[in-house]
């Protein structure tokens, strides 16, 4: 099934795929692991365990497999695992948004928690400049407590220690 | 048999027509239309959003509009494909390769046009399938013990992992690892916590719109941000004269639709092979069959109306499925039925006999809905073409705050967000190592229900596992298992031409910088 034709070092020269095997594999492992902590019972009556140890065991199954197929594929993998042009600003502010969304609205209320999410995620974009993110995140901000505040009555203060 | 479908479908559109009913239907169409127009937002997170502020709804109008955003989604999509040679929406990816063209030679509009008659056409006999086949498979599923619901679950779930796209191997691990995120909370019959690791906001397991914005909405933005081009709109020009196709073009566009509309509802049947599969695979027929193959990807207009038709009839055959047997065929379907789950109705069989007001105002709002959309997208047109150019750098920081807002509604809790970006970011790096998303959320809405019929099943056969093959229709189901396996080992092995045909149809589709907005 191997076909003979690409030397084995070639073939061993890290894939993306190695990597998505492993990650499979450990996940597997984990779960069946935390698994067998449980009750596994028997087939007749399982415990809560038995489902999660099958499929921790058929998870690392897969993993195993897919690295297996990846080592046996002469064809080479383009695919890398970072982009070409990463762009850690556009995802620190993605994550940064929702962050800021959590604290804010649990200590501040919806105003300054919406007006902060919508800001930061839009400073990731490139070509987003300090004036228009703001702009932006003050129009979503209007329309967000217009149509989850006063149409949709979601209890969620506008700003916390004020009656507004 | 005809009679009583059209005594229920009148009941149907008693209910659709109601008028907060309809309202909410047309809502749903609207939103759809919207979202399926703005690229890089896709059904799958617009209906999770929605999601949580049905909470307070009944359940019919609730139904009724998150189904409208799926459907009215998919005419959104081909204006995006057509005009801008942009696939954000898969199953109207294909739709690019003679709808631009056709724009270039400024025959835009009608290709727009044939398409909403395509997608009427097309949507219409999904509809119908569904009033016919719908009874007849409750009749049989009503038989069904917990091992035949089981080895059912075990095709739905096979299906949908190998035959989506991308590595079926990948595919199998998404859809356990879907099933093991479905395992997190208490387990049922013992109470045991399981996975939760001590935290105490995760026994009542992994709230669904938390997977789904994770893995469709946050993992998306991060994938595309920076990474979009600038919109091309020099042809996007379109007004309601150019939309009435030629009494020529009508007679091209007839059997391919008719061709596309049979083949889509076939597709639907099949679990797994969703509206994207249906268009590539009536697009390559049509290819094949024509007398002069050598127009297509020049603006044929063919080309157009047969993915386009395949893909409605596909998406209201989807349907099926999902509402007689309560296994959903793709993402969509498997978010559907985690709403029915969250409104108190158990999926299944019964569901047609017991909540007869769901499924017939169902049916019969989509008759509505596609009218509507009709509607909406002939003398609005204008509106939806300029709203191509909004740019991406306003959408997804909007979208972001949808997703927060969204899912803090659901339980009123920061939690669930911070829950929401974690499965995120993991969702982000799933997609870099080429894993696709989608069968996640299917292994994790069936993952209890399929636990649950395992063991009684087993219980009631005292563990004595020949229980799945000594029953006849649970080893038919085992059997088609084992042929879908097979067939995989066969197209790796060899790979047959017809696969690769297909596959160099898809690499002929521009490349898309959003990667699985929808299934």
């Amino acid at each position: 099934m191997i076909p003979g034709d690409t030397p084995l070092q070639e073939r061993l020269k890290l894939k993306r795929d190695y990597y998505a095997g492993a990650l499979m594999l450990v996940l597997g492992v984990g779960a069946a692991i935390i698994g067998s902590g449980y009750k596994i019972g028997t087939l007749a009556r399982m415990g809560p365990g038995f489902m999660p140890v099958m499929l921790g065991v058929t998870l690392a199954f897969m993993g195993l497999l897919i690295a297996g197929t990846a080592l046996a594929s002469s064809e080479p993998d383009e695919g890398r695992f970072m982009p070409d042009n990463p762009q850690w600003f556009g995802w620190l502010c993605i994550i940064g948004g929702p962050v800021l969304f959590i604290i804010l609205g649990q200590y501040g209320g919806m105003i300054p928690a919406v007006f902060a999410c919508v800001f930061v995620c839009a400073l990731g974009d490139k070509t987003g400049t300090v004036k228009t993110s703001a702009v932006l995140a003050a129009g979503v901000t209007v329309f967000g407590v217009l149509l989850f505040h006063y149409l949709l009555n979601i209890p969620f203060p506008l700003l916390r220690g004020f009656n507004l | 048999m005809i009679s009583t479908a059209i005594t229920d479908l009148y009941y149907g559109f008693g209910v659709a027509l109601e008028p907060h009913n309809l309202m909410y239907c047309f809502l749903g169409v609207l939103v759809g239309n919207l979202v399926g127009v703005l690229p890089g937002m896709g059904p799958v997170a617009t209906i999770s959003i929605l999601l949580p502020l049905t909470f307070g709804m009944q359940p019919v109008p609730a139904i009724l509009m998150l189904s409208g955003v799926y459907y009215g989604a998919q005419y959104g999509g081909a204006i995006c494909s057509i005009l801008l040679n942009l696939p954000c929406h898969p199953p109207h990816a294909v739709t690019c390769l003679d709808g631009f063209p056709l724009t270039k030679q400024g025959k835009g509009g009608t290709a727009l046009g044939i398409t909403i008659i395509a997608a009427f056409v097309g949507a219409s006999f999904g509809i119908t399938e569904m009033i016919f086949l719908a009874p007849f498979l409750v009749k049989m599923a009503l038989e069904f013990g917990p091992a035949e619901v089981c080895s059912l679950m075990l095709v739905g779930l096979l299906a949908g992992s190998t035959l989506a796209k991308g590595s079926p191997l990948k595919g199998i691990a998404m859809t356990v690892l879907g099933l093991l995120v479905g395992i997190v909370g208490s387990d049922i019959e013992t109470g045991q916590p399981r996975f939760t690791f001590g935290i105490t906001e995760l026994f009542d397991g992994v709230e669904i719109i938390a997977l789904a914005l994770g893995m469709f909405g946050i993992a998306e933005f991060m994938n595309s941000i920076n990474n979009t081009e600038s919109v091309d709109m020099k042809y996007a020009k379109v007004g309601i004269s150019d939309m009435f196709p030629s009494k020529a073009d009508l007679k091209l566009a007839f059997w391919p639709m008719i061709r596309g509309t049979l083949l889509g509802s076939l597709c639907a049947l099949i679990p797994g092979t969703g509206p994207t599969i249906a268009s590539f695979v009536s697009y390559a027929t049509e290819k094949k069959i024509s007398k002069t193959p050598e127009r297509f990807g020049h603006g044929a207009i063919e080309g157009v109306a047969c993915p386009e038709a395949s893909t409605h009839s596909s998406v209201q055959g989807d349907f099926i499925p999902t509402m007689s047997l309560g296994i959903p065929g793709d993402t969509v379907m498997a978010l559907l039925l985690g709403a029915l789950i969250i409104h108190g109705i158990v999926p299944g069989p019964q569901l047609i006999s017991q909540h007869a007001d769901i499924f017939w105002g169902l049916i019969a709002s989509f008759w509505i809905g596609n009218i509507l959309l009709v509607i909406l997208n002939v003398p609005m047109i204008g509106l939806w073409v300029k709203l191509l150019s909004i740019p991406y750098r306003y959408l997804y920081p909007s979208a972001m705050f949808f997703v927060c807002i969204g899912v803090y509604a659901a339980n009123n809790d920061m939690f669930q967000v911070g829950e929401t970006l974690f499965i995120g970011v993991i969702g982000y790096i799933l997609l870099r190592l080429d894993f696709h998303p989608a069968p996640i959320l299917l292994g994790f809405v069936l993952g209890p229900r399929f636990e649950e019929n395992f063991r009684r099943s087993l219980l009631i056969s005292r563990g004595d596992l020949t229980t799945f093959i000594d029953r006849p229709i649970s080893a038919f189901f085992l059997l088609i298992c084992v042929v879908l396996i097979v067939a995989q080992v066969y197209v790796w092995l060899r790979k047959p031409k017809i696969i690769e045909e297909e596959r160099a149809i898809e690499a002929q589709v521009p490349a898309t910088p959003y990667s699985e907005v929808a299934e």
